[in-house]
């Protein structure tokens, strides 16, 4: 009976602990999430009412009639091809790259060099999309680039890159590597740093080549944490960072039909054109459909390995 | 036999392998700080040179004359340095707390609403309701439009580092102590701040490090709730966002009227303007690089 009240209270307790994080979720997570409603309404603000108001009572219902405009817009279709090629391209590579280069590194002798090739490779992950946005710029202008000085040392005629959308999915793949890899490539070696040392000793003994270590020690263990990360980028196959589309392609008009990506579309929708139902509407199918991708490899995830998955 | 690992490397390479991949890491390291090396040049690159020879690692002439110019003339910059520490010193206390509280509370393995408060912090990972919702409800419901909690509030709570922070605490706190603590009437507060934050000091530098830098590099939030008339609430990132859009935008400022157009170092002031906003994260950086290992480790289990 004691130890019973001692639970309660310590039940009490830990839930009054962390009510000031409860009340953030729901203000700032749960109570936008009733704004799919949005959706489906053409919005208008009562004056005088709150948001929630305005949109319960103070709005029409129009059905679907917003997607259906959404998907008859040409704009869109050409949004979501960009945004999931470019996913596509940083879901494999943000694996690639950072985990060969976490291999490479565990392998290397000085200590120093480690800590260097760390803390340069992490650096990126701290300067903001404002930030790179002017170093892009400083490589690429048209008049004043490293890049077109380079080539004009060369003989060749200057590029105004910001004109030409054919080059700005190769140029946005290597800015976004630069910036995450970093970060990903610390967490793979971080777990590269926590496997078991006996097991290495036991390859040593059995005579192992690096590339069998590679394969059957290293590797193995670095899955469950490639599958974990990798589902969270399948749940964003939609999603891309607003960042990186908007400030690095300084918006330039004429490469948007290579640059436009959802979450581009969805601000414009909303900023530049008050249009609500519209933005609310493209959020809605970029998060569905990244919710039942999710699910989906999830239960692959969970039916190939039983103790695999992220949820 | 040696250690292999846990602070040293894996035995198997040859002195030529290590060599050459050395070298290759050290020249992609390179490359990945090479921008910012080059934004540090042109910022004390004279303005006549970057006219002349274009943005380069090596200019013709040198000069400080962006610098002087933002502590001599620039009000509006000094003062979005004023927003922009003060903002990042509150919001990192912010997040901290309400990070690591919710952490601590769902890393208990007793405590009954454990379950349904984990599942509730990991859904807004990957469901939200869009930003027409958030703007609306933080503009139309919470009045946060033109306010300097707009600036704090909405970023100030993370999931991904509530999973990583709670990770933590399950691997690197012994729950005896906590259970003995707990067996002797200590309340669920006195464990959390004086057993629980005393014993996670990597995990909250790095929590810590990384909520501080993106307030310090926030520039979304005056995109999305500050109108351009409370240029007052502007944060650095936001102003050098500004710059770009139109290089005028810091001389058609009215408290540099004394100054004429042509001495406007335009092109350095901008790189000047972005140096300022990177230093700080260089020199504070690599103190706290020990940490990021252990502590982000923690982020791998579920």
């Amino acid at each position: 009976m004691k130890k019973r009240i001692s639970n309660n209270k310590i039940n009490i307790e830990l839930t009054l602990l962390c009510l000031p994080t409860i009340i953030w979720y729901i203000a700032f997570c749960y109570l936008p999430v009733f704004g799919i409603v949005l959706a489906f309404k053409r919005y208008q603000l009562v004056p005088g009412r709150n948001f929630f108001y305005s949109l319960f009572f103070g709005s029409k219902w129009v059905g679907l009639s917003n997607f259906r405009f959404l998907m008859l817009n040409p704009q869109m279709m050409r949004v979501v091809r960009n945004t999931f090629l470019y996913n596509l391209a940083f879901l494999i590579l943000g694996i690639v790259v950072p985990v060969t280069i976490a291999v490479i590194l565990s392998y290397l002798h000085s200590g120093m060099v480690r800590s260097i090739v760390q803390i340069c490779m992490l650096l990126p992950h701290f300067m903001s999309w404002v930030i790179v946005s002017y170093f892009v710029y400083a490589f690429l202008s048209a008049d004043k680039g490293m890049l077109n000085a380079l080539f004009e040392n060369l003989g060749m005629s200057s590029v105004n890159f910001y004109l030409k959308p054919a080059i700005w999915p190769f140029i946005l793949v290597l800015v976004q590597l630069w910036k995450t890899s970093g970060y990903s490539m610390l967490i793979y070696y971080a777990t590269i740093c926590a496997i078991d040392s006996d097991l290495f000793d036991c390859a040593a003994i059995d005579g192992a080549t690096v590339r069998q270590v590679i394969r059957y020690v290293i590797l193995p263990q670095l899955k469950p944490m490639v599958v974990v990360l990798m589902l969270l980028n399948l749940g964003h196959i939609l999603s891309t960072d607003f960042g990186l589309f908007y400030q690095v392609t300084r918006n330039a008009g004429s490469i948007l039909s290579t640059t436009e990506t959802i979450d581009v579309f969805v601000y414009k929708a909303l900023m530049e054109q008050s249009n609500y139902g519209f933005s609310a509407a493209a959020s809605l199918i970029q998060n569905g459909i990244g919710c039942l991708l999710l699910i989906v490899a999830n239960r692959m995830v969970k039916a190939i390995s039983p103790e695999g998955g992220a949820i | 036999m040696n250690k292999s690992t846990s602070g040293g490397y894996i035995k198997g390479l040859g002195k030529r392998a290590n060599a050459v991949l050395s070298i290759l890491v050290l020249l992609l390291s390179a490359c990945m700080i090479l921008p910012v090396v080059l934004i540090l040049v042109i910022s004390v690159s004279s303005e006549k040179s970057i006219v002349e020879k274009g943005y380069s690692f090596l200019p013709s002439e040198w000069s400080a004359g962006a610098y002087l110019y933002i502590f001599k003339n620039a009000g509006n910059i000094l003062r979005a340095f004023g927003v922009t520490f003060a903002v990042t010193i509150v919001g990192t206390i912010l997040s901290l707390f309400l990070i690591s509280t919710m952490a601590y509370v769902i890393s208990n393995r007793y405590y009954r609403h454990r379950n349904i408060l984990t599942v509730g912090v990991m859904i807004p990972m990957f469901f939200s309701g869009g930003l027409a919702a958030s703007y609306a409800v933080n503009t139309q419901l919470f009045g946060l439009k033109n306010s300097y909690l707009a600036l704090i509030l909405p970023i100030a709570c993370s999931s991904w580092y509530i999973i990583v922070m709670r990770t933590y605490f399950l691997r690197n706190i012994p729950e005896e102590i906590l259970e003995a603590a707990r067996l002797e009437g200590a309340s669920a507060f006195r464990l959390y701040y004086q057993f629980v934050l005393p014993m996670s000091r990597p995990i909250l530098l790095t929590v810590g490090i990384f909520e501080a830098f993106s307030y310090w590099n926030s520039w979304y939030e005056n995109l999305i709730y500050t109108d351009s008339a409370h240029s007052e609430l502007y944060m650095l990132q936001y102003i050098l966002y500004n710059m770009e859009k139109s290089a005028s935008y810091i001389t058609s400022n009215e408290n540099i009227s004394g100054a004429v157009m042509g001495d406007v170092p335009t092109q350095s002031l901008r790189m000047a303007l972005a140096s300022l906003i990177i230093l700080p994260i260089i020199i504070v950086y690599p103190f706290f690089r020990r940490f990021f290992v252990r502590g982000l480790t923690a982020g791998g289990g579920k």
